[in-house]
Formats: C-alpha cells, sequence, structure tokens
C-alpha cells in the first residue's frame, strides 16, 4: 500500500508538527508513506467562496501530486471534504477520480481503512474535550450528528478511547460551528471571533486541559481566541495524541 | 409564541411548569441596553449583513438572550425528535411529498382551484406581490373596509403588505403577539416563527409605553400581554376583515389548514364576515392524508412543542360570509425552474434552521436586511433581487447544521455553496473577494511562489501569508491572536530529515 500524504497549506505553514506526527504514525503501522514536496494546497479558499475557476490550477497540480498513490491520507477533514467532494472545477478524469476517491482523512483511514485496534505506545492522562470540524462531521460522517436520530457513534472517539489515561470533558454544544469557516474568519470578522469565543467558553467550563481535533483549522481559530481571551487551554492534534505525544 | 411563565406557575411539587414544552425558561434582563436595528438598505446596494451584525453583537444582552432563547427552541426540537422513532423517516416522507407535489404543481393548483370554488371559496391567482396586494385591496374597498385585522404571514412581508394598505388608507392589524410588537415598533420580523424574538421584555414595555400607553417601568410580561389584549381586541371586534396566511393547501378537498399557537388565525378569520387568505402557490399538498406528516413535522421543528395549539382547517365561507383564497407566484414558479435552487420551495418555514444556526444567533434576523434570513433567506433572497442579496452567501460558515434539522430536507449548506459559485460566475462578487481568490488562486498553483510567500519566524513579518491578507485589513488579529510561525515548514523539516525519500521520489 503506497501511502501519499498531503500535509495542508495552513499545517505545514503554523503546524509542521501535527505533519510530522502524521506521518510517524502512519509509518509505524509499516505503511510506505510519502510526502510530494511540490504540493501546495486542496483548493478550498477559493471553492468556499465561490471562486471555482481559480481554483483548477490548484486542484490540477493536486491530482498531478497525488495521482500515482493508493491512498491519499491527510491530518484535515475539511481538506478531505473538498477533494472528496467538491473537487469539480476541473475535467473529471480518471485520475481526478482516482484520486478523489482515494483521499482519507487520518482518523477515518485509521479507523474504517487501517482498523487500527490499539495505540500501545501512546498514553495521554489529561482531560480532553474533542472538537469535530463541521465538514469533518456532517459531510465526512466521522460522528453522529446531534441534530438527527441515529446511533451515537464517535471515529475520533474510539481511536483516543485507545490512548491510555485520557480522560474526555464533555462540551455543552459539541456540535457548534466554532466559527473558522474558511474565508468566513476574514470576511466576517465579527462573528467568527464570537463564535470562536463561545466555544472557547464552553471548552473552559468542561474543565479540559486539552482540546483535540482532526482538524488545525478550527483549532488555530479557536487557539487565538483562547490566548487573546488568557484562557489556560491547550489545543492539540488528534495525530499527536495518538503518536504518543506526552503533553 | 407564548410569553415566558412566571415562576409562581409550578406545579404542585414546586417543579416549574412547562407551558406545552413550547415555553422557555424566562430571560431576565436587569439592564436597559436599547435595542441594536437591522441592516442598513441603502436602495439597491448589497446589504452588508456583517456590520449589522456586528452592531447586535456589541448589544451583548441582545445578543446573549437571543442566542440563548433560540438554542433553547432547537434542544426542545432535538427533545422531541428523539421522543419520535420514524423521526427521519417522516423527514424523507415530508420532503418526498414536497417534491411531487412542485413536480406537478400546475395539476395540484388546479385541482385546488376546482374543489375550493366548489366549497363556496373565491379563488383568485397573482403573479407578483404588487398583483396580490391590488386583488386584495380591490376586495376590501368594493366591500368599504377599513380595517382589517390579520395573523402572521410572511408571503404578505414579501408583498410590501402593510405598507401598501397605509398608502391606502385601510388600517392593518397584526394580531400575532409578537407580530403586533413588531408592527408597534415599525419593524419587520426578525424570525418566520417569532416574530420578536431579537427583542428584550424591556425593548417591548418600550414600544408598548410610546403606542398604547402601558407603563415604560413594567416589563412583565403577562403585564405586558394584558395590555396589548386590552388595545387590540376593541379593534378586532371592529374589524370588516380578517386575512391569514395558510400553512397547508389541500388539493383533493379544497381546503387550507393555519397553525398557530395564539389562535389569532381564528380570531382573524372568524370575527368579521370576510376571510381572505394569501397563501403562496408552494404551499400545496396532494391531500388530507399527507397532512399529518407536516403536521408532526412543523412545531417539533419550529419551537419543540408536539403540535401547534391550534390547527384549523378553512372549509369555506360560513353563511352570510365571504371566503378568498389569494394564491401567489411572486417568483415561485421561476425558482421552481433553477436547476440548484428549487428544493427551497420546499420549505414549510418552520425556523428550524434559523434556530440552529450559529451565525443567525449572534446576528439577529434583522441583519440580514431581507423578508427572509438565516440559513434559509441566505437561499431564497438572492432569487428576488441577486445584487442586493449577494453578500448573504457568505453569512454562513456551510456547517450543516440547517441541512440536518429541516424537516424537509433542503440541502440548505449545499446551496448557500451554489450561490456563491451562481453569484461569482456572473460577476456578484465583492472586490475584495474576487482580487484575494484570483492571487491566492495563483499563488497554490505554483509551489515556487506559494513557497516565497511564506512568512516565517525568518521574516519580521510574523503574520499570515499575503495572499490571505490582500485586503490589507488584517482583521483575523482584531479578537484572536495570530499564530505563531514555526522555525520551520513541515515541507523543509521532510527535506531536512526525509530528504533521501523527497529526493528518490522525484527522480
Amino acid at each position: 500500500m503506497k501511502v501519499g500524504l498531503f500535509v495542508p497549506c495552513y499545517v505545514d505553514m503554523f503546524h509542521p508538527e501535527t505533519g510530522i506526527a502524521t506521518l510517524e504514525l502512519l509509518e509505524r503501522f509499516g505503511l510506505s508513506v510519502e510526502y510530494p514536496v511540490d504540493q501546495t494546497c486542496c483548493g478550498q479558499p477559493m471553492t468556499n467562496t465561490g471562486c471555482e475557476r481559480e481554483a483548477a490550477k490548484t486542484e490540477e497540480l493536486f491530482v498531478r501530486n497525488f495521482g500515482k498513490y493508493d491512498y491519499i491520507v491527510t491530518p484535515s477533514g475539511s481538506c478531505t471534504n473538498q477533494v472528496r467532494n467538491n473537487m469539480t472545477a476541473i475535467e473529471q478524469t480518471d485520475a481526478v477520480k482516482h484520486v478523489r476517491s482515494r483521499t482519507y482523512e487520518l482518523v477515518e483511514f485509521l479507523h474504517d481503512v487501517l482498523k487500527v485496534d490499539a495505540f500501545p505506545w501512546a498514553e495521554f492522562p489529561h482531560r480532553v474535550a474533542l472538537h469535530n470540524n463541521c465538514n469533518t462531521l456532517r459531510n465526512l460522517r466521522i460522528a453522529s450528528m446531534s441534530e438527527r436520530r441515529e446511533e451515537p457513534f464517535s471515529k475520533p472517539k474510539a481511536l483516543l478511547g485507545m490512548v491510555k489515561g485520557i480522560e474526555f470533558a464533555d462540551l455543552t454544544r459539541p456540535d457548534e460551528c466554532c466559527g473558522f469557516g474558511g474565508t468566513f474568519s476574514v470576511f466576517e470578522e465579527g462573528v467568527s471571533a464570537k463564535m470562536g469565543q463561545d466555544k472557547v467558553t464552553d471548552q473552559l467550563k468542561s474543565g479540559a486541559e486539552y482540546v483535540t481535533s482532526s482538524d488545525s483549522s478550527c483549532m488555530m481559530h479557536q487557539e487565538g481566541c483562547a490566548r487573546r481571551m488568557g484562557a489556560n487551554l491547550k489545543y492539540i492534534h488528534i495525530a499527536q495524541i495518538l503518536n504518543g505525544a506526552r503533553a | 409564541m407564548t410569553a415566558e411563565l412566571h415562576e409562581e406557575l409550578t406545579d404542585p411539587h414546586g417543579e416549574h411548569l412547562d407551558h406545552g414544552a413550547a415555553s422557555s425558561p424566562p430571560l431576565k434582563s436587569r439592564i436597559s441596553e436599547p435595542q441594536p436595528r437591522g441592516a442598513k438598505i441603502r436602495g439597491n446596494r448589497p446589504v452588508d449583513q456583517s456590520e449589522a451584525a456586528n452592531r447586535f453583537m456589541a448589544a451583548t444582552e441582545h445578543e446573549a438572550m437571543h442566542d440563548a432563547r433560540l438554542w433553547d427552541l432547537r434542544q426542545k426540537r432535538d427533545k422531541e425528535m428523539h421522543g419520535i422513532e420514524e423521526w427521519e423517516e417522516l423527514r424523507n416522507l415530508a420532503s418526498s411529498i414536497k417534491e411531487h407535489t412542485l413536480s406537478k404543481l400546475d395539476y395540484y393548483l388546479e385541482l385546488f382551484e376546482k374543489n375550493a370554488t366548489a366549497n363556496g371559496i373565491k379563488v383568485h391567482w397573482a403573479k407578483d406581490g404588487a398583483e396580490h396586494n391590488a386583488i386584495v385591496l380591490e376586495i376590501l374597498r368594493s366591500r368599504g373596509v377599513e380595517r382589517l385585522i390579520k395573523s402572521k404571514s410572511m408571503l404578505t412581508e414579501e408583498c410590501g403588505f402593510r405598507e401598501f394598505m397605509a398608502h391606502n388608507n385601510v388600517e392593518v392589524i397584526e394580531t400575532d403577539l409578537g407580530e403586533r410588537i413588531q408592527q408597534l415598533d415599525d419593524e419587520a420580523p426578525s424570525h418566520v416563527v417569532v416574530p420578536a424574538v431579537h427583542k428584550l421584555r424591556t425593548d417591548v414595555a418600550s414600544v408598548f409605553a410610546k403606542t398604547i400607553g402601558s407603563d415604560p417601568d413594567n416589563a412583565d410580561a403577562h403585564y405586558l400581554t394584558e395590555c396589548q389584549r386590552e388595545a387590540t381586541r376593541p379593534l378586532i371586534l371592529s374589524a370588516q376583515a380578517g386575512m391569514t396566511g395558510g400553512n397547508f393547501v389541500v388539493a383533493e378537498t379544497g381546503t387550507f389548514v393555519v397553525c398557530t399557537n395564539e389562535g389569532n388565525a381564528d380570531l382573524s378569520a372568524n370575527t368579521p364576515p370576510l376571510h381572505i387568505a394569501s397563501i403562496g402557490i408552494e404551499k400545496l399538498i396532494p391531500g388530507l392524508n399527507e397532512l399529518p406528516v407536516f403536521i408532526r413535522l412543523l412545531s417539533r421543528s419550529a419551537l419543540g412543542s408536539p403540535i401547534t395549539q391550534y390547527t384549523s382547517h378553512f372549509r369555506g365561507p360560513r353563511e352570510g360570509g365571504e371566503m378568498h383564497v389569494v394564491l401567489v407566484d411572486n417568483g415561485r414558479s421561476e425558482r421552481l425552474g433553477m436547476e440548484k435552487f428549487w428544493p427551497g420551495l420546499k420549505c414549510i418555514r418552520c425556523g428550524a434552521c434559523m434556530n440552529t444556526c450559529p451565525v443567525f444567533r449572534r446576528s439577529g434576523g434583522l441583519s440580514y436586511g431581507a423578508t427572509y434570513a438565516g440559513p434559509i433567506g441566505l437561499i431564497i433572497d438572492p432569487t428576488f433581487n441577486v445584487h442586493k442579496y449577494r453578500n448573504l452567501p457568505y453569512s454562513s460558515t456551510m456547517n450543516g447544521s440547517c441541512t440536518n434539522v429541516c424537516p424537509v430536507k433542503i440541502n440548505i449548506h449545499e446551496q448557500i455553496a451554489d450561490w456563491r459559485k451562481t453569484l461569482a460566475g456572473e460577476g456578484e462578487i465583492s472586490p475584495v473577494k474576487k482580487v484575494m481568490m484570483k492571487a491566492a488562486g495563483e499563488v497554490l498553483a505554483s509551489p515556487v511562489v506559494y513557497r516565497a510567500s511564506l512568512p516565517l519566524g525568518r521574516s519580521a513579518l510574523r503574520h499570515l501569508p499575503h495572499f490571505m491578507l490582500y485586503n490589507k485589513l488584517n482583521t483575523w488579529g482584531r479578537k484572536r491572536d495570530i499564530p505563531e510561525t514555526p522555525k520551520q515548514t513541515f515541507n523543509e523539516w521532510y527535506r531536512k530529515n526525509r530528504k533521501s525519500q523527497s529526493e528518490g521520489e522525484k527522480s
């Protein structure tokens, strides 16, 4: 199984440790993982703003970079959703279809494809609040959704549950969007920041020491709000916890 | 919607009474904060929802109350949903029934007209708001009506009905309490079900003090309701005509159904001898067998109560009376022909998407500056005026909660994305967004240019890369700290630490 690692632009830029943890974690399962160095982005900023034409070249580049892999894995559900469900600015060739159907968010790859049942190296004796990115939750269906009448399940929780010592903190509005929303965070700054502050307040009330998520983008926004608010919360990507980060 | 209950309304065990599960816990405002007003309307210029939302959030008491109140409705909705095993099946059914009816709308409309006419109802057809208003005015004038009482109707908001009637010297009295508050305050409804939900009780006290002479310092909900009742009942009793909307129009029986919690539609319809119902053509359902599917979903989705207090079937004029139905198109036929946006016509106006929308709860419904606010508004309003409402589809994080709560399964968040594409394609996008996305598209398409654009710790510029800051407004940093840029990117780390692999891959 040949795996291509996609490290989204903001992870590359601001959270290289998340990329490293993802790479190391996948390698722990004996996979041959490559990172095509000419990668940039999935095209989501343009697509989400409605500027599909402007996303075309970035999408082409993505397919050129990742066409040869059996699976493309990325520590971002939001980017996975873009590739899988919204990469429509370019002609849907076989290569494009291959890339779109073979791109997985890290948690679903571990849970659904590798069917991992243990992380013997991982221990995280902390109280942790889980944040699900909205795309990851409602489009990739990584967990059950509070609005729907369905059997409760959570892939990230199932994986985190295998980590020694971890304790979950419950949020009062676990499914509520944190207000990042990609370019929304810049264009609609006021509402975005307020939603972020409310999310941080909920996390604080839960008694969490750490917040974790399979999406760095939401956490980048939440952490920005938390720091400005002087909130004592730490943000860590799920890849790091599963890879055995201690704190 | 009912007013809050008093603390003394408790059961024998001291438990607070949950009135039909539709009321909410009392939220008391201690300070008197002026009510923020809605979006500034400047002719046909694009509405700036963010500006109005920022003013709403600056009124912290209002924003906190608004968010808590609507979130409470969402939670009650969830509770009701969990009580119905076949909930998702009901949603599927409701969606299918609406899709079926919309796909044969001409047939069902004519069937309704035939059966309603046989029931003694006079059916009128209006292609737009102006025609609707003219038809109603003609009916009223020919019968010498000077005062009309009406129940809540979003359609008449679309038509600018009250304003039109005011210009034509017909007094219109809203009989829904929330809508009456909004009328007296000369403000549009901010929500399709709870039209004054953005107001604190102190705001209502101040409106009533100015308009019906209540005590400005008494913000007790029961007192205020009683004052309104005293002021409005005589007007209702002396009105010569009544108007209602219609939640469901039943084709096979030629009848229509109005759902309210205050019984005000019944007052409006039954007190005067003349009843006019203004109804959008998308409200059709085939028959009475289909009705319960919607009745079961409507109030549960809207308020988290099992059913509205009143579900009134109107079957024809009473003896000596008259009943008219005005079927209004006002852009609906055109919308029905829009490949991506026709499913919006399935909407039954429950407002669940508004209650769950995190942007709506923080912004207030009036911030949208349009008849329909919140998620459903984002996908309907541009069909009325694409330029004026071109910014609205951006007032969303596209989180998808709206789609999940929608009882008729409208793909709201997907349509929001589709509207953004459509608007950008038609050139109806703000220059800032356009320029920024063009730049981003070019930078991200080229690994070399992209790598060169990154700020990084070595640079004095410890902020986001330029393509994300093209508008020169570093809005990120106003209320959020900017992420620290690490010493090296992942790309650099990989080249340094896994060099052989990356070179091997390149060869």
